[in-house]
């Protein structure tokens, strides 16, 4: 059905895509696994259309086809579900489905019969959904269903599903599973792309597993076993232990209760949460990702309104609720933030004005004249000391941000973070996209935090890196607490059970 | 250096680029491009007069040029500074015509320090509706363009006109507001030339702005917020008070342009003194590359441009004084449209431009 | 208040609206699909400049008599597009910043218009004199009647057609619009150029209609005052009309009151702080504290597949 042909995409420095063959038979669904940044997403992009290959071909039915939008892609009959849905939020369901193939002449736009349209095939398909709803009244499993009638409505014989189950419920997880077999009973093809073992095997008839921008494998999934998947994903034998002493536990630095965050359409996306970390230990948050982490550690780093946070935050033993973030620093907090191109770099800045970020405004960075001067000397100091320390290549402390690698960016950060000797440090993501050897270097810095006696509370969507790091492991779902376990007993089961029903 | 020849050689295209099509267009109306581009370059060479009214037209552009450019690096763009001008203008010519009697070591203080909070609160408007109203500062300070502009028309209308002046002016400022033309220390420059002491007022603002901006902890601040608020923010960076503070700071140089006009030019305020001042330093702004330095030297070609557009109007027979605007609204589109010119140099194999 | 409304006045509003709802009309084509125009007063000029000039060759030249007018019509949409083909290739081809691509097409038609006019009439910046009766109608019924057809018009074509659920989801969600397989770019220069085609028109409907040439920078400032009635009218056809007959009412008043409007109470309100009404009210709009106006999310965003 469809084949791509020796594909290769760069982006900038990176490569996403390195001569990438897959060959996906009619009337199956195909799983394409792989870690966060193995080209899974990208090679199906541009199966799309949404981005060029630099290289390669892409055959459709057997034939080599030029795929340049999805405009080609949908008149060859693909369509592709994505990660992020692309729905327009202000307009109604069937606006959103008929969008680009709309039914009527050009001078009326006939939403009648793409309502009744669209019921037909929810019937067919059992995607129960109301036409004439506004998309953003929708849930996240609703506006999924959305997505995949839009791809039926153009009459898609293959689907694309990018991370189809990252935002749904175990129960969801079922039904939705139930809805792509009847696909593929009426003879359509499926490819999902996801990095959960057991959902491949639960659902899939071939496997591709991609690894570093290359296809490594293509199996039939009845003849493969999620330790075998595991170990072409990553690599190597997998469960990386990392070797730690045991944990000198101190006095309790951050104490939480009751923390909720309200997002404004009103909705908690933490609730009522309650915990605390001590000197001398990582606790880790383990949880599917978008349960309320990313709100968690915003609001305990000060980056949240205080209007929308209601609960105490105890730091040291003193309140600091509506306390803002350079308050926070300078108190001892220093935060990692997951996402380091949107918060925690200036990309077009130099290393050495990224370096003082946080601190800029402060002796010995600032200086003379009742501290409004930058002391250029300072600057490079520190800089050169953050670089060497934490080994960031090139080690030159003029170049902008944005030419680093994704990894040596991470070291900058977490340099500058550690500059400070901090009392809690929060940590989010810290090793994603980052390459092998760097992962390591980071792990080994964080538990050397930890032993000097910081408190650490690590976020991570990759479990294994969060249960091998943690002293404790608060496990959050829907952005509550659902449980803590003792991550050098508990099974990767038992946690999956509490990231996934809550309870 | 890469990085220098870069920063260099897209201004220079886009000016000669610009100059290229406006030759065209003068070919097209039937006028020779080299006599009137010799009339139009040619006569800012001459001295006094040349060389003195193109510093004198050069002084507003910087300061303006300057004041936009702040706004970028803040990741702000203020379009605003036509009107913050008027405002600061008026301002100055209003503490000169209050306390005319008053010395020059109170006025002219004064007067200037009129000029800069005027500009500085009419230009923080904008910031503060941005900050914590989140309505778009393009579109707020347009609007207040044309507020001020009705604003101080009203007020030299009704209250600060001389009665009878059939011109739509504002009486005189008193003798101590005035500050002293170069002639006065510059031999062989007649003091009828109107350059006036804010010339070197703008040249001392472009190192104050470089050092605010590169070597202050506020311009840090300010810079941070323009390349990524959200890594500003987490650096604990309050990026509501960054947007007020540096459409205030722009404000506050493009309120200069007052200190110029009234104190060292007219000596009273003269409703509509501006010649688009506001407008030509964005383009300015833009061709100097957000720099002060940058700013220097467009303010001087469009100076140069101003002063010989006089000359084209008198001595040419089709071609008037509005090529100038022609040649000023192409080298921004130009400036604007930089990835054409990547894209077309990168066609004639010149890769390496292409970044 | 009870003498400032007369029939007059009312026939004025919609005289002076006109133009306004014209250009108004274009910008919500434009924005509506992702790109920021402040760009109409430049365009405005070149319709208002194209259509003088074409006009006086039609009828001077050419003897085309009650047909020029309409010539010269044409002549200012086309013109009109033509600037608004340039802002769209360097604003979507090239991404170029839109505001700034805007302020420089509003830069380059203050300097063309009056340079061609110098240059072609060898006046300082001015067309000749039209005829009075070789001019577009200016009877307040017709153009009634054609402002209201077009407003309809462009009701039907955003809220009721395949082309305006395609322009809306575009000014919207770029991405989603793409991934449906809508052309993004496409769309967008059907919003810039149509915003070109209605405000050149605009734009001659000034020079040709309400009065009979052109002069140098003869918009003084419509272009923003119809991107203020777009804002304030929320981005939809209808109320975008209110807000330009508003502001044309505004506009009207202050040129029939010659100076000053004089209040029952005998106070008199300068004319300047009538023509400050479109702006403040925009302001205060745009602002939230009346009611809320929100762009299309996707405004001024160059749209970017490959990041």
């Amino acid at each position: 059905m469809l084949q791509l042909r020796q594909i290769t995409k760069r982006f900038g420095d990176v490569l996403a895509n390195d001569q990438v063959d897959i060959v996906v038979k009619p009337g199956t669904i195909h799983a394409i696994v792989g870690e966060n940044g193995a080209g899974k997403s990208t090679a199906m992009r541009i199966a799309y259309g949404f981005y060029t290959a630099d290289s390669g071909q892409i055959l459709v039915d057997g034939q080599v086809r030029e795929i340049k939008s999805p405009h080609d892609a949908i008149a060859l009959g693909i369509g592709m579900v994505h990660q992020h849905f692309m729905l327009v939020e202000d307009m109604t369901v069937a606006e959103n489905i008929v969008l680009g193939a709309e039914p009527g002449t050009p001078l009326s736009l006939d939403l009648k019969s793409a309502a009744a349209q669209i019921r037909q095939l929810s019937e067919e398909f059992k995607l129960a959904v109301n036409p004439n709803e506004p998309v953003e009244h929708l849930s996240v499993g609703q506006q999924q269903r959305v997505e995949l009638l839009k791809a039926l409505y153009r009459h898609a014989r293959l689907l694309i599903l990018d991370e189809p189950t990252a935002v749904l419920t175990p129960l969801e997880v079922e039904e939705f599973f139930t809805i792509l077999r009847r696909m593929r009973e009426q003879g359509k093809t499926v490819i999902i792309i996801t990095h959960k073992l057991s959902e491949v095997l639960a659902i899939s008839d071939e496997v591709t597993v991609m690894r570093d921008g290359k296809v490594v494998g293509w199996v039939q999934t009845k003849d493969t076993s999620a330790a075998e998947l595991a170990r072409m994903m990553v690599g190597r034998e997998v469960l990386l232990r990392v070797e730690k002493p045991d944990a000198k536990v101190g006095s309790p630095q951050l104490e939480v209760r009751n923390l909720s965050v309200v997002a404004n359409d009103g909705t908690k996306r933490v609730n009522g949460v309650s915990f605390e970390v001590r000197s001398g230990e990582i606790v880790g948050v383990a949880g599917v990702e978008g349960n309320g982490q990313t709100e968690l550690m915003e609001a305990l780093a000060g980056l949240i309104d205080p209007s929308r946070l209601t609960g105490e935050t105890i730091f040291a033993g003193k309140n600091i609720n509506g306390v803002g973030a350079r308050r926070r620093r300078e108190l001892g907090i220093a935060h990692i933030p997951e996402d380091r191109h949107r918060r925690g770099l200036l990309l077009d800045f130099s290393l050495a004005e990224n370096a003082i970020l946080g601190v800029h405004y402060r002796p010995p960075i600032a200086a003379l004249a009742g501290n409004i001067f930058l002391d250029e000397g300072a600057i490079q100091r520190r800089a050169n000391e953050i670089i060497k320390a934490f080994d960031v290549r090139p080690p030159n402390a003029a170049l902008p941000a944005r030419a680093l690698s994704g990894g040596n960016q991470q070291k900058l950060i977490i340099g500058r973070e550690y500059h400070v000797d901090p009392k809690l440090l929060l940590v989010s993501q810290p090793t994603r996209g980052v390459d092998i050897g760097a992962i390591e270097f980071i792990h080994q810095q964080l538990v050397k935090l930890r032993d000097d006696g910081c408190a650490i509370l690590l976020v991570s969507a990759e479990l294994e890196e969060v249960t091998s790091l943690s002293d404790r492991l608060l496990v959050i779902h829907e952005g509550k607490i659902a449980g803590e376990v003792d991550p050098r007993v508990a099974t990767m089961e038992e946690i999956g059970l509490l990231m996934t029903r809550g309870h | 250096m890469a990085k220098f020849a870069r920063d260099l050689i897209f201004p220079l295209i886009a000016v000669v680029a610009a100059f290229i099509v406006g030759g065209i267009l003068i070919l097209l109306v039937g006028d020779n491009p080299i006599v009137a581009y010799r009339l139009l370059l040619g006569s800012a060479l001459s001295w006094p007069d040349g060389i003195g009214y193109t510093l004198f037209h050069a002084t507003p552009l910087i300061f303006t040029g300057l004041a936009v450019l702040v706004g970028f690096r803040c990741g702000l763009f203020n379009i605003g500074v036509e009107g913050q001008l008027y405002v600061a203008a008026f301002a100055t010519a209003w503490v000169g015509i209050t306390w005319a009697d008053r010395s020059a070591w109170l006025l002219v203080p004064f007067c200037f320090l009129a000029a800069i909070l005027a500009g500085a609160i009419w230009g923080a408007i904008p910031g503060v509706l941005k900050a914590y109203f989140g309505s778009h500062e393009v579109i707020n300070t347009i609007m207040l363009n044309f507020i001020a502009v009705a604003l101080v028309s009203y007020l030299t209308q009704y209250h600060y006109r001389e009665p009878g002046d059939p011109i739509l002016q504002s009486s005189p400022i008193g003798w101590g507001a005035h500050i002293a033309r170069l002639g006065k220390f510059i031999p062989g420059l007649p003091e009828r030339i109107p350059l006036n002491l804010a010339f070197l007022l703008a040249l001392l603002c472009c190192a104050l702005v470089y050092l605010f901006l590169w070597r202050t902890k506020w311009g840090y601040e300010i810079r941070a917020t323009g390349s990524n608020p959200s890594a500003a923010e987490y650096g604990g960076i309050s990026i509501r008070k960054q947007i007020v503070l540096a459409m205030a700071v722009s404000g506050a140089l493009a309120g200069m342009v007052g200190i110029n006009e009234v104190m060292g030019y007219r000596y009273r305020y003269y409703d509509g003194f501006s010649d688009n001042y506001g407008f030509t330093g964005i383009a300015v702004a833009l061709l100097g590359r957000n720099h002060p330095v940058g700013v220097i030297l467009a303010a001087l070609l469009f100076a140069v441009l101003q002063h010989g557009g006089i000359y084209v109007d008198g001595f040419s027979e089709h071609i008037t004084k509005d090529i100038v605007q022609v040649l000023q609204g192409i080298i921004i589109l130009f400036v604007a449209a930089e990835a054409f010119f990547r894209w077309s140099l990168g066609r004639f194999g010149f890769r390496s431009l292409r970044a | 208040m009870r003498d400032v409304f007369t029939w007059s006045l009312v026939a004025s509003t919609i005289r002076l609206a006109t133009p306004l709802i014209l250009a108004a009309l274009g910008g919500l084509f434009s924005e509506r699909s992702g790109v920021i125009n402040i760009a109409l007063e430049g365009k405005m000029l070149a319709g208002a400049f194209t259509a003088a000039a074409v006009t006086y060759a039609a009828d001077v030249e050419f003897g085309m008599g009650n047909a020029s007018p309409w010539v010269g019509l044409l002549a200012g949409m086309l013109a009109g597009l033509f600037i608004a083909a340039i802002y769209a290739i360097s604003c979507i081809k090239f991404k170029a910043d839109q505001v700034v691509s805007g302020a420089a097409i509003n830069i380059l038609m203050l300097g063309i218009p009056a340079f061609l006019s110098g240059a072609l009439f060898l006046s300082s910046g001015s067309t000749p004199q039209l005829p009075k009766d070789h001019l577009l109608p200016q009877s307040p019924y017709v153009i009634a009647v054609a402002v209201g057809v077009l407003v309809a018009a462009t009701w039907y074509v955003i809220y009721k057609t395949p082309f305006g659920l395609r322009l809306r989801s575009v000014g919207e969600k770029p991405e989603a619009a793409d991934a449906a397989g809508v052309s993004v770019s496409k769309m967008r220069y059907w919003g810039v150029l149509l915003a070109g085609v209605l405000a050149g028109m605009g734009g001659a409907y000034l020079s040709i209609g309400q009065s009979s040439l052109f002069t140098r920078n003869m918009t003084s400032g419509r272009g923003f005052i119809a991107l203020a009635a777009l804002i304030f009218g929320k981005w939809r056809p209808v109320q975008t009309l209110l807000a330009c007959l508003l502001f044309g009412f505004t506009e009207a008043v202050s040129i029939q009151m010659q100076g000053a409007v004089k209040l029952p109470s005998g106070e008199n309100i300068p004319v300047q702080f009538i023509h400050m009404v479109p702006y403040v009210l925009t302001i205060v709009v745009l602002a939230g504290f009346i009611g809320s106006s929100r762009p299309p999310r996707a405004l001024g965003i160059p749209y970017q597949k490959e990041k």
